[in-house]
């Protein structure tokens, strides 16, 4: 199975896949790692110890906002929100790694084109 | 959240951490169950997925960003606990850096405002001081005459002003008060460039002779006398008898450093067409000027010089007004704090000395607690303390150590500039600006961290290289090598400094005691001296009326019980008041070209009786000679007349002092003994002295000498008496001893010797302190080898002279070392020496046997208890 670690993902990304799993709703640690690893079908997995360090950081940065709630099984737990200046991030960072990624494509589809 | 409310609430946020983990680890267990994976394996595998939750919780504090303060905090408090534990290892380094940094602070703050801060006055270092130059480059007081020629010639000056001291009696409503106040001319503000804040500058229209009474007021007198009245100005006071009109009242932070006690301030008034006989020629008088904008202090006295070389016919000059000796012309600030900047640089050298020892000293301590830690530092190690981690440890310890030094000697400051007030010579210019401010805490406090990270930084170099292995096993408290080394060489210059130290303290003390020793040429015991002054114009209009007071004063007072004689006299030597200089004409002068300028004093017969002044040839003055007489009479002093007549007889001939040239010749009737008119140290002045009633005009005021059969001051009160029996209004002030004139006149030199004697007690204390501890240190160390050494028959003699020998040698070390950073460093206490080489040889043998001797002190204890050193008990304790 093909596995992403923290390091294999490229700068930064972490936080916004966290930013963008936040955004979708309320959501505690443990379903974040859920969630991501769910969504990128296992692709994405992130080490666990390195979700909670981030997700403090962005907490304080104030991207993100945390509260506790009781979860659907009865238990207190510690819930993420997506803060507005957290929403401008994702949202300016969504379109900085959506022109990167188109760009990084033309350049591999150039090469390809080139060596016919 | 903020950063402080992370930090402040952190036990919260500790608990939410450990929550937040723990239920992500029974979240994923719970899921792993749910899966069919049985309860135990699923709680291992959900802990080691998510790679151990202490370095979770790690990471997540990390990311708080508030780390490197919790980790200060944390220091900090365990740094405290250290010193908690150790009370009289705190209690020693805090008061001896506290000595050291509330030194420091407390001269600080009496040379910050003198020496460094700026005069409080706008661009004041545009304002010149301008004296004649004599001779032999002495600085002399101005005349009116030369005022008036520089203020029209001179184009690079905006300004230039002249004042003389002057002490009106403010009468009214309360009781009559005697005021130091100026008589200035009408710019005198102008160059200052200060004005009234309420109402308005003096007019210079007004600045005539025979012009209206005006005067500006201090804000002190203001409220002192007339509550802060804001209506006062325009209205008259009455001052000597005479009403003044209040022009203004200068503001409350104007700061005269001019005249610091002067309160009140009128209008020279002097004549602008310069009589000959007047006062307007006689140099009397202190001279300030503004520079305009643009110019340099330098180019204005090159102007200067080059306008007092080339007379021009407009302007007439009197012939010792010459000024063929240029002008000296200095900034302000040089001006005033010239006569105290020796002293306060020496003492400024002294107690960084002192605060050098101290932090060696306290150094050494730490390093010595080091060493005794090193166990600790090792098993921190093993328990994964970084190095960087255990430095700034040691960096934190130390700084909070210095840190209540710091505040205790903050303390210290404020008690000692208070000390420093009252020890400070009289002519210590600023004094009102002498405090602990802001500049001054910014000082002490940019002080104690630096001595902070100084003292903490050596041991933890030597930290930076503990052995692990050796540090773990040696329980014991045995210093390594390089530790020892630098604990050496640091009670080696501790002893040094000290010495330094004491080579100043014993060249000034050598000094002060030659001084006194110096004939005054006056006798100044059982004399009791005072000014006495006629303030009334109106009872007192003319010359004779104020020679008939003063007649009828001196007879009231020789009338009093114990009262040996009585004598006036207008220039008491000694009094630091400044000299009245005129210059003279000699009838066949040998030496046309040379300065005749001499002292004028003018006094009452029986004055040289007095003051036990010796006749050298000729006579003295008669009463018959306060009668008008054609040819006046004159005493000269004894080397003025060597000089001038070298083997002649003086006696007889003819001189001319003050006055217009065709008055008549005075005539020589004797020779006196020489008198240190100004200071003991800058040695005799030409005199020339005349009777009271026989000069151009009545004196006033006089100083009334009395020598009397008891002590002099008991007499006081009595002459005082007597005196206002003739006119109970006229105002007596400065009443003194002529003894403690005499004590006066060195102040300052008493006041470096005074803080340089302090300064050199406490270095040779803390450098006792300093020996002691480290061949105690070194005793504890070597236990065991003296245990041997005992027990192979060594004696105690022996084992006493090893001790001895240790001291001795670091002693004799840094004695060799301060003796020869003293040959160095005594040139710059040179000004402040008087009749002693700065390389004496007593002072450096005798400090250096003192030394010898606290240093034998401070060994012999240590010494004394390894001799007691029962081998037996020691071998079996290792």
């Amino acid at each position: 199975m093909l596995m992403m670690t923290k390091s294999d993902l490229p700068q930064g990304t972490l936080d916004l896949l966290i930013l963008k799993v936040v955004a979708l709703g309320p959501v505690h640690g443990y379903a974040i790692a859920q969630r991501l690893q769910q969504v990128s079908r296992d692709v994405v997995q992130v080490p666990q110890g390195s979700l909670y360090p981030a997700l403090h950081r962005l907490e304080n940065r104030g991207l993100l906002s945390a509260g506790w709630k009781e979860t659907e099984t009865g238990r207190e737990a510690k819930f993420y929100n997506l803060t507005r200046k957290g929403r401008a991030q994702l949202e300016k960072e969504t379109a900085s790694w959506e022109r990167l990624t188109t760009a990084v494509g033309l350049i591999l589809r150039l090469s390809e084109g080139g060596s016919k | 959240m903020n950063w402080w409310q992370r930090l402040w609430r952190r036990r919260e946020m500790e608990e939410h951490l450990d929550k937040e983990v723990q239920f992500h680890i029974e979240q994923h267990a719970a899921d792993l169950m749910a899966r069919g994976i049985d309860p135990e394996d699923a709680q291992r595998r959900a802990r080691l997925e998510i790679g151990g939750p202490e370095q979770v919780k790690e990471s997540c504090r990390d990311a708080r960003g508030t780390r490197w303060l919790e980790e200060l905090l944390q220091d900090s408090r365990y740094g405290a606990r250290v010193l908690r534990q150790n009370p009289g290892f705190a209690a020693i380094g805090v008061m001896t850096l506290a000595l050291g940094i509330g030194g420091t602070t407390a001269i600080f703050s009496a040379i910050n405002p003198i020496l460094f801060e700026p005069l409080p006055y706008p661009h004041a270092e545009r304002i010149a001081t301008v004296w004649y130059e004599g001779a032999d480059g002495s600085r002399g007081p101005q005349s009116f005459g030369t005022y008036r020629e520089l203020a029209a010639r001179s184009r690079m000056f905006d300004a230039f002003a002249v004042f003389k001291p002057w002490q009106p009696t403010l009468t009214g409503a309360s009781q009559p008060e005697r005021l130091d106040g100026q008589r200035v001319t009408a710019t005198y503000f102008r160059v200052l460039g200060v004005a009234p804040a309420l109402g308005h500058d003096f007019d210079p229209a007004d600045d005539r002779s025979r012009g209206p009474n005006m005067v500006i007021l201090s804000n002190t007198v203001w409220q002192r006398r007339f509550h802060s009245d804001r209506t006062i100005t325009g209205h008259q006071i009455t001052l000597n008898d005479n009403l003044y009109t209040v022009a203004g009242v200068m503001p409350a932070a104007f700061e005269n450093v001019l005249a610091p006690s002067a309160e009140i301030w009128s209008l020279l008034q002097y004549d602008d067409s310069l009589p000959a006989n007047g006062p307007e020629w006689g140099q009397h008088l202190s001279m300030v000027a503004r520079l305009r904008p643009g110019f340099a202090m330098e180019q204005g006295k090159r102007e200067l010089d080059e306008i007092a070389h080339i007379p021009v016919p407009e302007f007439s000059r009197a012939p010792w007004c010459s000024m063929n000796h240029g002008l000296i012309v200095n900034a302000l600030q040089e001006d005033v704090t010239r006569g105290v900047k020796p002293a306060l640089l020496a003492v400024w050298g002294a107690v960084i000395l002192v605060l050098a020892i101290a932090c060696v000293n306290v150094a050494n301590l730490v390093l010595a607690r080091g060493a005794q830690r090193r166990g600790e530092f090792a098993m921190r190690t093993a328990l994964g303390a970084g190095r960087t981690r255990l430095v700034r440890q040691l960096l934190v310890e130390s700084l909070l150590l210095t840190l209540m030094g710091g505040a205790l000697g903050m303390v210290l400051a404020g008690m000692g500039v208070r000390a420093l007030v009252a020890l400070s010579p009289p002519d210590l210019p600023r004094l009102a600006a002498i405090q602990v401010n802001l500049p001054v805490f910014i000082f002490g406090f940019g002080v104690t961290i630096l001595i902070g990270l100084a003292v903490g930084l050596i041991p933890a170099l030597h930290v930076s290289h503990v052995d692990l292995h050796t540090g773990l096993q040696q329980s014991s408290r045995r210093s390594t090598g390089g530790q020892r080394l630098t604990r050496r060489a640091l009670v080696v210059t501790e002893v040094a400094l000290a010495l330094l130290l004491l080579v100043g303290a014993g060249l000034l003390l050598r000094s002060l005691g030659r001084l006194f020793a110096v004939a005054a040429g006056f006798n100044p015991s059982h004399v009791l001296a005072m000014q006495v002054q006629v303030s009334s114009a109106r009872r007192f209009p003319n010359s004779p009326a104020i020679h008939r007071f003063y007649a009828q004063a001196l007879d009231a007072v020789t009338h009093v019980p114990g009262v040996e004689r009585a004598a006036f006299t207008s220039q008491l030597p000694l009094n630091g008041d400044p000299l009245e200089i005129y210059g003279g004409h000699f009838e066949k002068d040998n030496n046309p070209g040379e300065s005749n300028a001499a002292v004028r004093s003018a006094v009452t017969p029986g004055y040289f009786e007095l003051m036990g002044i010796p006749l050298i040839r000729g006579r003295l003055f008669s009463p018959l000679d306060m009668e008008p007489s054609a040819a006046r009479p004159v005493l000269i002093n004894q080397s003025f007349a060597r000089r001038k007549f070298s083997g002649h007889d003086p006696i007889g001939k003819r001189v001319r002092f003050g006055g217009s040239d065709n008055r008549p010749w005075d005539v020589i009737v004797g020779v006196v003994g020489d008198v240190n008119q100004m200071s003991l140290a800058a040695g005799q002045a030409d005199t020339v002295y005349v009777t009271t009633a026989q000069w151009l005009w009545a004196d006033n005021p006089l100083w009334l000498v009395v020598r009397s059969h008891g002590d002099a001051a008991q007499i006081a009160p009595a002459v005082k008496k007597a005196i206002w029996s003739v006119d109970k209004d006229q105002p007596i002030v400065r009443v003194a001893t002529m003894e403690s004139i005499v004590a006066a006149s060195a102040a300052q030199r008493r006041f470096a010797l005074t803080l340089f004697e302090a300064f050199a007690l406490a270095a040779l204390l803390l450098a006792g302190i300093g020996m002691f501890g480290i061949l105690s240190g070194s005793v504890t160390e070597r236990v065991r080898e003296i245990g041997v050494r005992s027990a192979l028959g060594a004696s105690r003699g022996d084992i006493l002279a090893l001790v001895i020998r240790e001291g001795m040698t670091l002693t004799g070390l840094g004695a060799a070392l301060g003796l020869g950073g003293a040959v160095i460093a005594s040139r710059f206490l040179v000004s402040l020496l008087f009749g002693v080489s700065r390389l004496d040889l007593v002072t450096y043998l005798g400090v250096t046997a003192l030394l010898g001797g606290v240093s034998a002190v401070a060994c012999w204890i240590p010494a004394w208890r390894a001799m007691r050193v029962d081998p037996a008990i020691t071998l079996r304790a290792e």
